[in-house]
């Protein structure tokens, strides 16, 4: 009989392996499907995992990759220092939606003024918004020991219905005609968050990129990060150690909120452009399954939310050049995410037979 | 301005280097808001294009992205069929109308067409249908069919394609019966099968025999056909299988003689970026076919209106119409202008409710 | 505004109806929970669900046979988030979020060409003496059979639990599983069994939608009612008794919402919309007792 053993580290050397592991193994069960739907499994493959890479339009998808990639990155950075310390907040799409929300409505009561205050005000009123829907959450359990999974979740639905009142009310732009969505900000110089469009490059990227550093130095040079590990290893240990849990759950759940609330706003000021019904596609809920492959490491989230988008470009390329329907494209995408889970196992437990093990 | 000018040449640089291969076939693309098994709006497009593809054969080749997020998404789908070599780009919801602009700006040689926007540059037409001819007809048939005088209607959301439709429908119901009354429910969806059955059951319990719906299930109509005695249309599809009670006819967004006229048109090269609201006449908006639970006189009315439509000589906004304050909006003869219709943002005099804000 | 035209006994027949699918989803979400374990992945399950049904109805012309399939297959693609959670040891917010996505994609796959059809018929039990009782009758007693079903459910875990051994040896797996396992029981079959029976319920709820609420095929019909059960069994603080009320709470805000419009009230839906989970929030602060199982959401691994 076969038996998992847990190993005193984890392995150094699964932990790097398991990420490509995963990804072959997606690759060769993805292949069977493709074959199975009568496509062609190596061109399959290769349209969704290598020609957003090296295809002859590589230099239009490669800053695609960031303009996809940046707010799950954003999002998960500021999820996992929560997750390490067992404070799971799974509403980020909520403070996603307040955070442009707030953003946007800076910007469009300076409409049409033009000064370079604007996007600055606008980005302290993304990062508010989000904090502040995340802070619900984070002083219910503080206040009250309210499950937070639960109350950050339920607020994700109220943040969607806020987002159709706006768009269709307050933040409706006055010369659309009647129809919803707001004006368009990334034609509003002033508060667009684009720096070069054609690179792909907008402040979220930006500010998606300084997290990553931020959170490395934190986690592994700070005693912050010290106090967040220790927290989800051995809350008892860490109140020994003097960690006021109070507060760690607050500032976990600020940073997931404000982080949350930025990519919100750089958003909806440069790629969407507008708050509209549907502003929001699921990035919150992804950045959750960006920050597990990512194993809550900064680098590992910064090639996870990589991947991801990847596999959202990869599978636009192939619906269109091969026809293939969405629903292969997230079968597969959830086989990476079943194979990346499940081999993850490996890291942290040693298999071994029963038999050895008497 | 760089990204525009780099990817415009690099398009250019693209046609000159494939351009002797890419004359045989005509490449046209589609993006979808949803998925194709939708059963209404992307369904229906994509009968088009399936429609275009029956039509040219071999001369022209469709490729299609579903469920297609309104943003950078399709901002990014947009832009790689074009790289990719379409030459004509059916970009179908309105969410889509300032992406389809800026990606049209970088391909100069790329032809778009936007369904239901009201933005337009050299290589973006627009197209939407005059659908509320079809509510006009529904209204006439509803209002002759109810009992209760109580006709429901499942809105979606408060914008101004929906509330034409509402108008339309109120005014040849009122013309053909003086004392309907129209019950109002926006769902705030297009399509959720669950709160839309919810919808027309709490209309059915308040009375309403006939229910009129602009939400894409058949959710309405299977909780009609549980209540019994309650009539309904098809929307966006035919819904044929709840024929021939309770759907009793329906509006069929068919977009298969548009695709087709403009596909040939780049074929042609005679292009031109058009502004088209077609209705019951150039085939843009079907009535399915009227079942024989309408009775003989009002089917030969329902059918003579259509016939008016389709033909011109009868315009679905026709005063004399006020405004639901009372206010004078047509006088008596003057025909509705285009600019008021597509932002309609008011009822009718008669309609007692009010839209939310 | 005419409040009146509001019948509300009607009011509530429809409201049993509105909630059945998201009651059945949410029972077995709250059995997988007291086990110990947070299956986020309710909506995939359903959706699933509402697929395997309709394909086994048309099929086979049985509505009985479609739901049959939708339990089966709600269990089966369940058993994916089982073995990696519970023999893999990952982790369950994440897996549970994998498992909708994976839903949604299978079950487009597996509709293709089942759109545009028509489910076979399931009519309503017209329960003969009670059903013609007035104001009672035609509240509680003329409904289509799978609503008694889903009441009956409930009613069935809520003994399960408060009276039987096994019921017992669920609720201490998800009290504290290292107890549970020390004390002899085997807490990995127990949470994959009650993992199976939360996916063949949420498979129920998903084909209650595809084959007696609208009834039809059509891609994401579920449209986020996996999500609302997750709700429901926060709501009801993992109690049976009190997921009726959640249910049946969350059904009435819906239907009370679009009487109000019907009646012609110019009431802001989007402000009542989300009144819901607001109560969901409000109901979770104020009933701090009910507290969510200990070990929830966390991995076992019997270490020896």
């Amino acid at each position: 009989m076969i038996m998992l053993e847990k190993r005193p580290q984890p392995s150094r050397a699964w932990t790097f392996a398991t990420p490509i592991v995963a990804v072959l193994l997606t690759m060769v069960f993805g292949g069977l499907l493709f074959a199975a739907l009568g496509q062609d499994p190596l061109v399959t493959i290769r349209t969704i995992f290598f020609d957003p890479l090296f295809s002859e339009f590589a230099w239009f998808y490669r800053p695609q990759l960031l303009i996809k990639g940046a707010p799950l990155v954003l999002i998960a950075i500021g999820l996992s220092f929560g997750f390490r310390a067992g404070i799971w907040n799974i509403g980020a799409e909520g403070q996603y939606i307040v955070g442009a929300i707030c953003g946007a409505a800076v910007g469009l009561a300076f409409y049409p003024m033009e000064s370079f205050i604007i996007l600055p005000l606008m980005v302290v009123a993304g990062a508010l918004g989000g904090l502040l829907w995340a802070m619900i959450p984070g002083l219910l359990r503080v206040k009250f020991g309210t499950n937070e999974i639960l109350v950050s979740l339920m607020l994700v639905y109220v943040a969607e219905q806020l987002l159709a009142s706006m768009a269709l009310g307050a933040l409706r732009n006055p010369e659309g005609m009647g129809f919803p969505g707001s004006r368009n900000l990334a034609q509003y110089p002033s508060a667009s968050s684009w720096i070069t469009q054609s690179a792909g490059m907008h402040w979220g990227v930006v500010t998606a990129l300084i997290a990553v550093i931020f959170a490395y130095i934190a986690l592994s040079r700070h005693i912050f990060g010290f106090n967040v590990r220790l927290s989800g290893q051995s809350p008892r240990a860490a109140r020994f150690a003097g960690v006021n849990p109070g507060k760690l759950i607050l500032i976990c759940m600020g940073i997931s909120g404000t982080l949350a609330g930025l990519a919100g706003l750089f958003e909806v000021a440069g790629p969407a452009g507008q708050v509209s019904i549907d502003f929001n596609v699921g990035y919150g809920f992804t950045a959750i399954i960006v920050a597990f492959l990512g194993r809550l490491h900064p680098v590992g989230i910064l090639l996870a939310g990589g991947l991801m988008a990847l596999t959202y470009i990869g599978g636009e390329i192939a619906q269109s050049n091969l026809g293939l329907p969405i629903a292969a494209i997230q079968i597969l995408q959830g086989m990476l995410l079943f194979f990346l889970l499940a081999v993850d196992v490996l890291t942290n437990y040693r298999i071994t037979s029963a038999r050895k093990a008497h | 301005m760089t990204t525009k000018t780099l990817l415009a040449s690099a398009a250019l640089a693209l046609g000159l280097a494939t351009g002797a291969t890419a004359q045989d076939t005509t490449t046209v693309g589609f993006v979808y808001v949803g998925p194709i098994g939708d059963g209404g709006w992307t369904y229906e497009h994509n009968k088009g294009r399936l429609a275009v593809e029956e039509h040219f054969g071999d001369a022209v080749e469709t490729v299609f992205v579903e469920s297609v997020p309104e943003g950078p998404d399709a901002e990014r789908v947009m832009t790689q069929m074009a790289l990719q070599g379409a030459d004509l780009i059916f970009t179908t919801s309105f969410g889509y109308m300032d992406q389809t602009i800026n990606v049209a700006a970088q391909f100069p040689d790329v032809k778009f067409e936007h369904a239901t926007g009201y933005k337009r540059a050299d290589n973006v037409s627009t197209y939407s249908a005059r659908f509320y001819e079809g509510r006009a007809v529904q209204g006439h048939i509803a209002g002759q069919m109810t009992e209760s005088n109580i006709i429901g209607y499942i809105a979606s959301y408060p914008i101004p394609e929906v509330i034409r439709g509402i108008n339309a429908a109120y005014l040849h119901a009122k013309e053909v019966n003086p004392d309907v009354e129209f019950r109002i429910i926006w769902a705030y969806t297009w399509f959720d099968p669950a709160k839309e059955a919810e919808a027309a059951n709490v209309l059915i319990e308040q009375g309403a025999d006939v229910i009129l719906q602009h939400t894409d299930s058949t959710a309405p109509q299977a909780a009609a056909q549980a209540a019994g005695n309650v009539v309904t249309f098809g929307q966006a599809s035919d819904m044929a299988e709840f024929a021939p009670f309770p759907r009793v006819s329906s509006i069929i967004d068919d977009w298969a003689p548009y695709y087709i006229a403009r596909t040939q048109a780049v074929i042609d090269g005679t292009w031109e970026s058009t502004d088209t609201w077609d209705g019951i006449g150039p085939g843009m908006v079907g009535i399915g076919e009227i079942t024989d639970a309408v009775p003989a006189d009002i089917k030969a009315s329902a059918e003579a209106l259509i016939e008016r439509l389709r033909t011109g000589e009868y315009h679905a906004f026709t005063g004399p119409i006020n405004r639901q304050d009372g206010s004078v909006w047509l006088a008596d003869g003057e025909i509705a202008d285009d600019g008021t219709l597509a932002g309609m943002n008011f009822y009718v005099e008669g309609i007692t409710a009010e839209i939310p804000q | 505004m005419d409040l009146s035209s509001i019948n509300p006994i009607l009011l509530l027949a429809s409201l049993m109806v509105a909630a059945t699918p998201i009651m059945l989803a949410a029972i077995g979400e709250l059995v997988v929970e007291r086990a110990g374990v947070l299956n986020l992945g309710v909506e995939g399950m359903m959706i699933t669900g509402a697929v395997c049904g309709f394909v086994v109805a048309v099929g086979t012309n049985s509505p009985w046979l479609g739901f049959a399939g939708a339990a089966i297959g709600g269990a089966l693609i369940s058993m994916i988030f089982g073995f990696l959670t519970q023999f893999l040891l990952s982790n369950q917010v994440a897996t549970g979020l994998a498992l909708t996505l994976f839903g949604l994609g299978l079950s487009a796959l597996m509709g293709q060409g089942y759109i545009g059809i028509k489910a076979p018929a399931f009519p309503d039990w017209h329960i003969p003496i009670l059903g013609d009782i007035p104001v009672i009758g035609p509240i509680v007693f003329q409904h289509d059979p799978m609503v008694y079903v889903g009441i009956a459910l409930v009613a069935a875990v809520w003994a399960f639990l408060r009276y039987s051994r096994a019921g017992l040896i669920l609720r201490a797996v998800g009290e504290n599983h290292e107890a549970a396992h020390a004390l002899g029981y085997h807490v990995v079959r127990v949470r994959m069994l009650a993992i199976m029976f939360g996916g063949a319920c949420a498979g129920l709820g998903g084909a209650y939608l595809s084959l007696v609420r609208v009834p039809q095929w059509t891609e994401g019909m579920t449209a986020g009612a996996g999500w609302i059960a997750l709700a429901i069994v926060v709501f009801a603080s993992w109690r049976p008794g009190r997921l009726l009320l959640g249910a049946y709470l969350f059904g009435g805000v819906t239907v009370l919402q679009l009487n109000l419009q019907a009646a012609g009230a110019a009431i802001a839906v989007e402000y009542l919309s989300m009144a819901p989970y607001l109560a969901t929030i409000a109901v979770l602060v104020i009933m701090r007792a009910g507290r969510a199982p200990g070990s929830l959401g966390q991995s076992f691994h019997a270490s020896r």
